[in-house]
């Protein structure tokens, strides 16, 4: 029996209703206004009044106007169709939505997520008389670039009987594929499609696994110094104009993964068109076809009303856990959870909570590790693994990493990729900051190697401050050498151009041989006789590398700039540090 | 028939509330009041209780006077007798012309659909160097100019106003200094710009309200011209003055005040307007460039560190001058590309150098002896601030990005420069 209601308060996208009947917590009502149903959530139940947030703006909302609860959660749809699809924070598919109301998102405007008349081709995989169970497959169809199988809805909380299923052949969302048969002889009819609310993780697997194995980015410094691992978390905190969005991008494409999605809770729609508008156009380069049809983009830029905004980081998990019950491995690019948390204050404010640091909700911790805790390598009930990695990028308020978002996401991830003001300042790209950043996974280079290249920098880096105090004069030969290898290591190999075709993405093949490369100059000892000598040599040499960066692998250019370097290198070499030696013959 | 009720309840600040049915949230009401009518808008229904904000403020306001209930939201006059007019924050003339009453239109409508958008493309050319060479003014996008109190923030803004290649300027002033209002005038009317212009001006003396729908109207008529085909560019000073006049109000209403006392939907008012810079395909567009003051030169200052979040880059002017740091156009990479092969590296090297320079300054400063290498960084430094830096150089891409490949060859050799050895074959100027 669905409830009904009438508005008695507005106040900002937040009314107050009272209610006849029974309702629930977090229940999806739509405020019937000037002809439209606007959607709305119930955020919070007192006596006979609730108050909801509204997912539209709520302006023209008078006392009295209607609202028809639905009795059900929000909630996502899930089925074959949803890659390659563009949607709003509750998955209104926007260029559809563009297609029948034009050029503005005029509210009340609610389209299918998936096309109910689409024809797939269904190949079964049960039979009559099998015995199946929530999340099982029954049946596959092809989805671009991968085989989208057909699950039993991850609600059905008992095993069943398939009584029917139907035979190869082509057929849409709102057929019935089967019928299942309840330990209680109720016979349930499925579709190709379900529901699931997005605030409800999907757990529908036999166990969670520790992530291992690493998720290539193609971006040097992540894959070998500050690695992502398939199934993990990991969170890119900056400050304004430090490059979240481009490493952000330049991730969405090259990542090794099966499939993207892109969560704009908040972002720039000058920023997000580039993706809508880029992405149908350039070609995965594993599959040759384009990256949208392994894309899904949930965009709600900061213009839209704070509810969908707050609503669109669960919209997108939720999707990204029905790809991994497939077995895929799904990354779920979130920016910026600061937009989502801040939503989630503007909220807490509007309802009057007593508030927390800085204003935020007190649950604000709590509502970050639930999101980041949907993360993770499982390995499902057939045996077969997924995983879904969430890399979140944060926008510190002053860009001080102190602040209540950066520090509740910290203590969740497993990679911190910080990123420095004083790097982009320097146009040092990614800005990462080399030193404050951590990683607690493996990546795709011997930990003691990479240890070694840090130690480098570390020792560089103290060299700078040393020098700062006390002058080039007055630092060692031997310490500014060091201090040039640090250099070197930095602008030749943390940094790389993502705006240049061949550096912006670096294999693991190519990146584990310019990483033995930098072995050798880091563990040199070299024959420079002044500090200005070795300035020029480490000047002479970067241009080589550089150079060397932005040609094709193993293309002629590369394999004589390789030689020139080699043999630039030797010029100076006196001998090779023993420990170094000793590391680089272990692999 | 509308209903006109004669009790108000309540008068705080510039809020009042009055018993009442069928007002709709956002809906504006007319007050009649000893010192002459005023426009109020709904901002909160609770029961028959409606708080409305009035634009006029709650000075002088009578528990005994009329509300009248319009039954329809804020709205503005749209025709192209808009041109060479100015008006106050609530569309009344400001100048001596005729009130506009046609063709009205609301204002704050819905935001642009994103997948309607095309990606911004065209660079909006303003002859200064430290805007078309290293930070690219792009159509659609929304910049704000960050600066402390007392930079020529208003005279950069006018500047850009009248170098930038667009059809139209629609100014929206917010708690203007009368002088700066004057002065925006004056200019424009100058530099032959005026007919081309329409202002909405809140000045400091005016009603904290109208403040508020500043913005809002100048958006709604931009966006009108721009679905006409227009490109237009929206000039807002100063939004920082606009986000306090909403913690005024929110503080007046007792709302639960989020950081620093600001609202704490801050981001979202703000996103709101500056969201509506939009390049619509097939049509025109809207440019938006704001000054955000930020309070004792604290770029973390929540109106300023909001904004950042919100716009595509900044500029951020200190000393009179645009900083390389600070300063950023997140949409130059669509059109730098375009403009010539040497653009994009010039543009990194020569800050990456600059970066140098400061470094060496410090240590100038503490007394260090300079080496060779310092020595080319200060002579380059001290150019580049001259050549590059300077407000008032006004000279084509092209020409600043060949003077720039001229500072770097009489400073440095090529190789010192971190320049990819191709770009330094074809652009590095020949020894004479």
């Amino acid at each position: 029996m669905k409830s009904s209601g009438k508005v008695v308060g507005v106040n900002g996208n937040m009314v107050t209703v009272e209610v006849s009947g029974a309702v629930q917590m977090n229940e999806v009502g739509y405020v019937v206004t000037c002809g439209t149903k606007l959607k709305s959530e119930i955020i919070r139940v007192n006596g006979d009044r609730v108050q909801m947030q509204v997912f539209e703006i709520t302006k023209g909302i008078g006392i009295g106007d209607p609202v028809e609860f639905s009795s059900e959660l929000l909630a996502v749809e899930l089925g074959p169709g949803l890659l390659g699809q563009v949607y709003d924070g509750l998955q209104n598919p926007l260029p559809e939505l563009a297609k029948a109301a034009g050029y503005f998102l005029e509210r009340g405007y609610y389209l299918d997520p998936l096309s109910k008349e689409k024809l797939w081709d269904f190949t079964p995989t049960v039979n009559p008389g099998d015995t199946v169970a929530k999340a099982d497959v029954i049946g596959s169809v092809p989805e671009g670039p991968f085989t989208h199988q057909i699950l039993v809805p991850f609600s059905r909380l008992d095993t069943y009987k398939v009584k029917s299923i139907q035979p190869k052949g082509s057929y849409m969302l709102k057929d019935t594929i089967a019928e299942i048969e309840d330990s209680k002889g109720n016979i349930i009819p499925l579709s190709m499609s379900f529901h699931w609310p997005v605030k409800k993780a999907v757990t529908c697997y036999a166990e969670r696994l520790r992530p291992v194995e690493p998720m290539v980015t193609q971006i040097r410094q992540i894959d070998t110094f500050l690695p992502v691992a398939k199934g993990g978390t990991y969170c890119i905190p900056g400050p304004i104009g430090a490059g979240k969005t481009v490493l952000q991008q330049i991730t969405s494409r090259f990542a090794d993964v099966d499939i993207v999605i892109i969560a704009a809770c908040g972002e720039r729609a000058g920023e997000v068109v580039e993706t809508l508008k880029e992405f149908p156009e350039l070609l995965d380069p594993k599959t040759g076809r384009s990256l949208m049809e392994r894309t899904i983009i949930i965009c709600n830029t900061s213009s839209m009303p704070v509810a969908s905004r707050e609503a669109s980081v669960y919209t997108a998990v939720t999707l990204a856990e029905y790809y991994r019950q497939m077995g895929l491995d799904v990354l779920l690019l979130a920016d910026s959870t600061s937009r989502w948390a801040q939503a989630m204050r503007e909220m807490s404010g509007r309802l009057e909570e007593i508030p927390g640091e800085e204003a935020f909700p007190a649950y604000l911790e709590s509502t970050i590790a639930g999101f980041y805790e949907r993360a993770g390598l499982v390995r499902l009930n057939d045996g077969r693994k997924g995983s879904v990695t969430i890399g979140g990028t944060v926008s510190p308020a002053g860009g001080n990493f102190e602040e209540p978002v950066t520090q509740a996401t910290l203590k969740v991830v497993g990679a911190f990729h910080g990123l420095s003001r004083e790097r982009s300042d320097a146009r040092k790209y990614p800005a990462i900051h080399p030193i404050d950043s951590w990683s607690k996974y493996n990546g795709i280079i011997d930990p003691k190697q990479t240890e070694y290249a840090y130690n480098t920098l570390f020792r560089a880096n103290e060299i700078e401050s040393m020098m700062k105090v006390v002058g080039e004069e007055g630092t060692s030969l031997q310490d500014f050498i060091v201090y040039q290898k640090g250099e070197l290591l930095d602008s030749a190999y943390f940094q790389q151009n993502s705006f240049d075709a061949v550096d912006a993405a670096v294999s693991p093949e190519r990146q584990k041989h310019v990483f033995n490369l930098m072995m050798e100059i880091l563990s040199a000892e070299l024959n420079l006789s002044s500090k200005d000598e070795a300035r020029s040599w480490f000047n002479q040499l970067r241009q080589l590398i550089l150079d060397y960066n932005g040609s094709e692998w193993q293309c002629d250019g590369f394999k004589k700039l390789e030689g020139e370097i080699k043999s630039f290198i030797s010029d100076k070499k006196i001998r090779v540090d023993e420990k170094a030696a000793a590391l680089m013959a272990r692999s | 028939m509308r209903k006109v009720y004669s009790k108000i309840d309540s008068i705080v600040g510039n809020v009042i509330t009055v018993k009442a049915d069928g007002a709709k949230y956002g809906d504006l009401a007319e007050i009649s009041t000893t010192y002459g009518d005023s426009l109020a808008e709904v901002i909160k229904l609770a029961d028959d209780d409606v708080s409305l904000q009035v634009f006029a403020g709650g000075r002088g306001i009578s528990t005994g006077d009329e509300v009248r209930f319009l039954g329809h939201p804020m709205m503005v006059s749209f025709t192209d007798n808009l041109m060479g007019r100015i008006f106050n924050g609530s569309g009344e003339p400001r100048d001596n012309g005729p009130t506009l009453n046609e063709n009205l239109i609301t204002i704050g409508g819905p935001s642009f659909n994103p997948a309607n958008r095309v990606i911004p493309r065209n660079m909006i050319r303003t002859g200064i160097p430290m805007i078309d060479l290293f930070n690219t003014l792009v159509e659609s996008q929304k910049l704000p100019i960050f600066s402390a109190s007392g930079e020529p923030y208003n005279e950069l803004l006018a500047r850009i106003a009248m170098q930038a290649e667009v059809d139209m300027i629609i100014l929206g002033g917010m708690g203007l200094k009368y002088d700066d209002y004057l002065f925006f005038r004056d200019t424009l009317e100058e530099g032959g710009a005026l007919s081309r212009t329409i202002m909405f001006i809140h000045t400091a003396s005016d009603p904290v309200v109208e403040c508020l729908m500043v913005p809002d109207i100048s958006l709604a008529v931009a966006e009108k011209f721009a679905l006409q085909g227009k490109k237009v560019l929206v000039l807002l000073t100063d939004m920082t003055n606009f986000a306090d006049s909403m913690k005024e109000i929110a503080i007046t209403q007792e709302q639960v005040p989020s950081n620093r006392g600001y609202p704490g939907d801050l981001y979202s008012q703000l996103a709101s307007r500056y969201e509506k810079a939009v390049d619509i395909a097939g049509s025109g567009s809207i440019t938006i460039l704001g000054v955000t003051t930020m309070p004792g030169d604290d770029v973390t200052h929540p109106v300023p560190d909001n904004t950042g979040y919100i716009t595509e880059g900044q500029y951020y002017l200190k000393n009179g001058r645009i900083e390389p740091f600070g300063s950023l156009s997140r949409l130059k990479q669509q059109v730098n590309d375009k403009t010539r092969d040497d653009h994009r590296a010039l543009m990194d090297g020569m800050i990456k150098l600059y970066a140098a320079y400061k470094e060496s300054v410090e240590k100038q400063s503490m007394g260090f002896n300079m080496s060779e290498w310092d020595n080319k960084l200060l002579k380059y430094g001290a150019r580049f601030e001259a050549e590059m830096m300077d407000l008032s150089v006004n000279t084509p891409l092209e020409k600043a990005l060949d003077n720039g490949w001229l500072i770097l060859a009489e400073c440095f050799s090529s190789e010192e420069t971190g320049l990819k050895s191709s770009l330094i074959d074809q652009f590095w100027p020949v020894e004479r």
